[in-house]
């Protein structure tokens, strides 16, 4: 007998596809404006610009939306909260993380019961939350190098100080190859799940319902 | 009604000007000397007399010592003709000790230097190019028996005003890249929280050192300085954002090697590895050599020579970005990221084949 069960709550999934949408674009007008592949021939077009002002703009709702997935892992479900992406922080979930961990590498059949994120998952997304915040603090204190003295660079431009602006500018490069590495590791094994588990993980990131074993609960 | 938009009419006092003249200065080129100098500074127009004020009474005394360096920075002032370091310079401050100008030489020319530190203790401005290598006790670099070090520390105490010219005294520049075996580093490194202000590029760009100068003999004190020491009215802006080829930047327009049609064509030197994104200088607007060119306008993306450590963090000079650390100089970044993107997507196949074709699931059961 299944229970449908409602797993990840509005806030989370909106963010989820916010940030989904927003690391392809920034990817894509990132690496141009990296290593810009386009070029032309005449003057009357905008082409950098437009890649620029696009990376801005998403760059600014990618932070908005990790800044409300922050909070809401303060007032959001179990699910969502901060201590299922710290698992190790408990006895039982190290038993979890052992487990899956065995489950990922072939040594065991059985997957320990999760209904939101596993513990290998949890641990993952918080690294990918710190990779997450290295491109926000690394972007703006690039960014901010337009306007000395105001704005952004009020809030981050000591560290182009410490770090340097081409070391910041090289780890913000490494750090978008690291996310769509993850992107990739997160398809797949979303999509591993979906058919492991049986409990529509693929789909509940859409509407949110996953189908949980009642006797599990 | 009084427009507002005219200019206020200011005016050099007749004085002034006869000054300048009885010394041989045309009072065509002292003017055009105040006012250019005031403009370095992005003071207000109205300024102008008060700064030819201060050029023409005040004689402030100046120690200008070497350490490690290519003497690249006197030769910018010397050669310098705009504001004629011969006629003006050299006019309205006293020059006590030069390496490069001066007629004494040995035990004559040190106790100059030394009389002259005692004589205007607390009054002088010192200038210093090239850095102070502190490795092995100093050894590396010693006038007259005394180590720079020592040296250094010594002139700096006494002195009103540092002023450090070139990016090896602002920086430790090109002696201080890695693996840098003398230990050299900047005099703000050596004597930190004395008055020390950096004027960064290789050679100093003449006009900041004149008008960092002149701001001093106006107003008594140094000008305001960003976190890395530098005057905000020469290193305040970003050099791409004032660059003459950044419309090229904007459109999509960059030259792909030396000398193709987008290069002869004045395109962005963006891929050709310029460093004007992330470089803080006035050279667009004041260029070098009376205003005549700088690298970008003659067609050489910026090398970021007036940032801290360019050697080591700007290079390679013809590339974008640095090498990563640990892979071979022919590997970028991109390359890199792009070896890891497939490995992954090949990792998590294997993987997934594996699981396709592994029976006996606990899941599989239910």
């Amino acid at each position: 007998m299944l229970k449908v069960t409602y797993v990840w709550e509005w806030p989370v999934r909106i963010t989820h596809w916010v940030n989904v949408i927003s690391i392809v674009v920034l990817s894509v007008t990132g690496y141009y404006i990296g290593d810009p592949f386009i070029t032309v021939q005449s003057t009357d077009q905008y082409v950098m610009g437009w890649m620029r002002a696009i990376h801005f703009a998403f760059a600014y709702a990618f932070s908005l939306s990790i800044l409300v997935r922050l909070i809401w892992a303060i007032f959001g479900n179990e699910y969502a909260k901060f201590k299922a992406f710290f698992p190790w922080a408990s006895k039982e979930g190290w038993k979890h993380i052992v487990g899956t961990f065995c489950y990922y590498t072939f040594l065991k059949k059985e997957l320990p019961h999760a209904v939101g994120h596993n513990a290998l998952a949890g641990m993952a997304y918080s690294g990918v939350f710190v990779l997450f915040m290295v491109q926000v603090v690394t972007g703006f204190a690039l960014y901010g190098q337009f306007a000395p003295g105001s704005g952004w660079d009020n809030v981050f431009g000591s560290l182009l100080v410490t770090f340097g602006a081409q070391g910041m500018r090289l780890t913000h490069h490494v750090v978008m190859w690291l996310l769509i590495g993850f992107s990739i590791h997160h398809v797949y094994s979303g999509w591993l799940m979906d058919i492991k588990e049986k409990n529509g993980t693929l789909g509940s990131i859409f509407g949110g319902y996953k189908f949980v074993e009642r006797e599990d609960n | 009604m009084k427009d507002l938009k005219a200019p206020t009419p200011v005016s050099i006092p007749e004085e002034t000007l006869r000054k300048a003249e009885a010394r041989g200065v045309s009072r065509r080129d002292f003017i055009k000397f105040c006012t250019a100098t005031t403009a370095t500074l992005a003071l207000p127009m109205t300024l102008v007399p008060k700064v030819a004020q201060a050029v023409e009474d005040n004689r402030v005394p100046v120690i200008w010592v070497e350490y490690q360096s290519c003497s690249g920075d006197s030769e910018a002032f010397l050669r310098s003709n705009q504001p004629t370091a011969g006629d003006i310079i050299l006019d309205f401050i006293s020059l006590e000790y030069s390496e490069v100008v001066m007629a004494a030489a040995g035990h004559l020319a040190e106790e100059a230097k030394h009389a002259a530190m005692k004589k205007y203790a607390g009054k002088y401005v010192l200038v210093v190019e090239g850095s102070i290598p502190t490795g092995d006790g100093g050894v590396y670099c010693t006038t007259g028996g005394i180590s720079a070090v020592d040296s250094c520390k010594e002139l700096v105490k006494n002195a009103a005003a540092t002023i450090c010219v070139g990016s090896c005294s602002s920086f430790g520049g090109i002696p201080a890249a890695a693996p840098n075996p003398t230990g050299a580093v900047s005099v703000m490194d050596l004597v930190p929280g004395a008055p020390i202000i950096n004027l960064p590029g290789c050679p100093v760009n003449a006009q900041n050192f004149t008008a960092t100068v002149v701001h001093f003999l106006t107003f008594g004190s140094l000008p305001a300085t960003d976190r890395l020491g530098r005057p905000k009215f020469g290193y305040g802006k970003r050099i791409h954002d004032n660059c003459e080829r950044r419309g090229h930047f904007d459109a999509g327009q960059y030259a792909e090697a030396f000398g193709d049609a987008a290069h002869r064509d004045g395109h962005c030197l963006y891929k050709l590895g310029c460093k004007g994104p992330e470089t803080f200088h006035n050279c667009p607007t004041v260029r070098y050599n009376e205003g005549v060119s700088w690298p970008v306008m003659s067609g050489h993306g910026c090398i970021g020579c007036s940032e801290p450590q360019f050697w080591d963090t700007m290079t390679p000079f013809y590339r974008r970005l640095p090498k990563v650390p640990g892979f071979g100089v022919e590997a970028s970044v991109d390359k890199i990221g792009l070896g890891l993107a497939a490995a992954t997507a090949v990792a998590f196949g294997a993987h997934g084949v594996m699981s396709a074709v592994r029976g006996g699931d606990k899941s599989d059961k239910d």
